[in-house]
């Protein structure tokens, strides 16, 4: 037994399962718990600030110190908040864009991927390369020309204008195109011979055995729609089809009218719950569309 | 019979890709050319666009405007990214600990993750408030008199790039421990038996096996903050000195568009963006030889 184990060469105490270094083992270990305490507090105290926030008349927001929890505790910001914004109308543009868009994004990436990754044509591969040289072209770049394009079809302030676009990133095709690449061939060959066709194969066995990457891709996609800001802003303002996102943007005041921050933390209140609801019952596949949206890059 | 098949194969080709590949053209595609014969146009969306040749170009070159805003994204960059890649590999590290309690600190660290960086920018706008703020309230009870943060360009500089950090984090976190959990336990085991102490270990196995994924962070880091944009629009406190003067290049190509009706021009400056991105790839790529380690190699 080492006893330099115990401590490494800048004297910072370091577990090991080997010593019965007592003591240090419990500094150790006290020293992790504040760490992985003071982690979780500065990751969530902001959104129970904001939640808090939320929950205070106005005058009570202006106070310092800083009230930290709300008394009295009143929803007058979310009723303030209905009265200024449509708040049924907004939460549902949000919804109804990210679901569609999201079912919309899985059935066309999904045809496209088992066109690049079971079926044979010339010219396949060159059109591939074709669909990940779109994938290196910045949001910005195709926010512009989308926006005339979304101008000239007539689809300004339309739901069409918020979901189709966003259907035909390259991205889905390329991430299932993968994951359709590892199934073995085996099934299908057999089911080839029985006489099923490919949209049969498809549905039966490719899309069943690919459920974890059409979640992935459909968290990903939800979570992209749901979030967006740069493109819906110019495309969706008015009040019918707005999404939260932007309606938000908008509570915050001019110069000299003061913000209501009670009423700007209840919008975010209710932007980013479902989010997180989501995000804590779903965890496994939050995490796996969040890193392959790195790839995107 | 050949004959046969091969329309047989084209029917099959055409039903999986047609739909994909028709709306990629149109909605992608169209707007990328369409982007690029833009960069060589004088267009305000209301009389004809006419022909201009580079001279959107030369004008960007004299452009005082962009100058800052490119200066403003370096500057970003150069704060944030190397933060939040020590950061990130420190946190990762951390959550890579097999403890009770790790996945709570794991989920936790993920939350900024999945909010929305509109939600997430006024959160911090609320938090860096000068008067009535959890920054300030908490620098006043040390005796420190707080500055007016998204008031001032400097100190909103550092208000953004902390809120960023807070955001991003979890996510590269996330990726490193990808990268830590491909590395085999064979060669912690054998260094083990050599003698080697923790710091020993992450020193000479740890740190080089995760070189080609740092390798993949910095690439990330840097593409997405080139195109940093929501929260350089939503923080700085509105028609302060922090509004005028804080732009990057996304917010500049946005104004340039769509408050002064520019299209070419903020075409042509979405171009150059792309091809900054693409160089700096193209160069870290080149170095990745230098301190990137392949374990095959």
């Amino acid at each position: 037994m080492n006893p330099s184990n115990t401590l490494s060469a800048k004297g910072l105490p370091i577990r090991n399962e080997a010593s019965p270094a007592q003591g240090t083992m419990l500094f150790a270990r006290i020293v992790r718990i504040s760490m992985m305490v003071l982690i979780v507090a500065l990751m969530v105290l902001p959104f129970l600030w904001m939640l808090s926030t939320s929950l205070k008349a106005q005058q009570y927001i202006l106070q310092t110190p800083p009230q930290l929890i709300p008394n009295p505790l009143t929803f007058e910001s979310y009723t303030g908040l209905a009265e200024r914004i449509d708040l049924g109308r907004t939460f549902f543009n949000s919804l109804f864009v990210a679901v569609m868009g999201t079912l919309g994004q899985i059935v066309i990436s999904s045809m496209s991927a088992y066109a690049f990754a079971r079926l044979e044509w010339p010219g396949r591969n060159s059109v591939f390369v074709l669909y990940l040289m779109t994938m290196m072209i910045p949001a910005v770049v195709l926010v512009i020309p989308q926006f005339i394009l979304v101008r000239t079809l007539g689809w300004m302030n339309t739901y069409s204008a918020l979901i189709v676009p966003g259907l035909f990133s390259a991205f889905g095709t390329f991430l299932l195109r993968q994951s359709f690449l590892t199934l073995p061939k085996d099934f299908e060959e057999a089911a080839l011979v029985d006489g099923a066709n490919h949209l049969t194969i498809f549905w039966r066995i490719i899309m069943p055995l690919s459920l974890p990457a059409l979640a992935t891709l459909g968290v990903f996609s939800f979570m992209g729609y749901w979030n967006n800001y740069l493109y819906p802003l110019f495309v969706a303002r008015q009040a019918d089809v707005v999404t939260l996102p932007i309606a938000l943007a908008t509570l915050q005041a001019g110069p000299r009218a003061l913000t209501e921050w009670n009423m700007v933390m209840a919008g975010s209140v209710i932007t980013v719950l479902p989010i997180l609801v989501a995000y804590l019952l779903a965890q496994r596949w939050f995490v796996s569309g969040a890193i392959s949206s790195g790839i995107k890059g | 019979m050949s004959w046969n098949s091969g329309i047989h194969r084209w029917k099959w080709v055409a039903v999986f890709l047609l739909p994909g590949l028709i709306g990629l053209s149109l909605f992608i595609l169209y707007p990328i050319i369409s982007s690029f014969w833009l960069a060589f146009q004088d267009w305000n969306l209301l009389s004809a666009p006419e022909f201009v040749g580079l001279s959107n170009f030369q004008e960007l070159m004299g452009d005082a405007d962009f100058w800052q805003a490119l200066g403003y994204t370096l500057t970003f960059i150069m704060l944030y990214v190397p933060a939040v890649f020590v950061l990130g590999l420190a946190l990762a590290l951390f959550l890579n600990q097999k403890v009770r309690g790790m996945l709570i600190v794991r989920a936790a660290s993920f939350l900024p993750v999945v909010a929305s960086w509109v939600v997430v920018s006024l959160i911090w706008k609320w938090i860096f408030n000068p008067s009535y703020g959890l920054v300030n309230f908490a620098l006043g009870t040390l005796g420190v008199q707080g500055p007016a943060w998204l008031f001032e360009p400097q100190t909103a500089v550092y208000a953004m790039v902390i809120t960023s950090i807070w955001k991003d984090v979890g996510y590269i976190a996330l990726l490193y421990l990808g990268g830590l959990q491909n590395i085999s336990e064979s060669y912690y085991e054998a260094a083990r038996i050599d003698g080697a102490n923790r710091w020993r270990c992450l020193l000479h196995i740890t740190l080089p096996l995760l070189t080609p994924t740092m390798f993949f962070v910095a690439i990330t880091l840097l593409i997405n903050y080139f195109q940093m944009f929501e929260q350089v629009w939503l923080m700085p406190m509105r028609d302060s000195a922090a509004d005028r003067q804080v732009e990057v290049i996304v917010t500049e190509v946005v104004k340039n568009a769509f408050s002064y009706n520019r299209m070419g021009y903020a075409s042509a400056m979405s171009w150059v963006l792309f091809v900054l991105i693409f160089a700096i790839t193209f160069v870290q790529l080149r170095l990745q030889k230098r301190w990137v380690y392949y374990e095959s190699e």
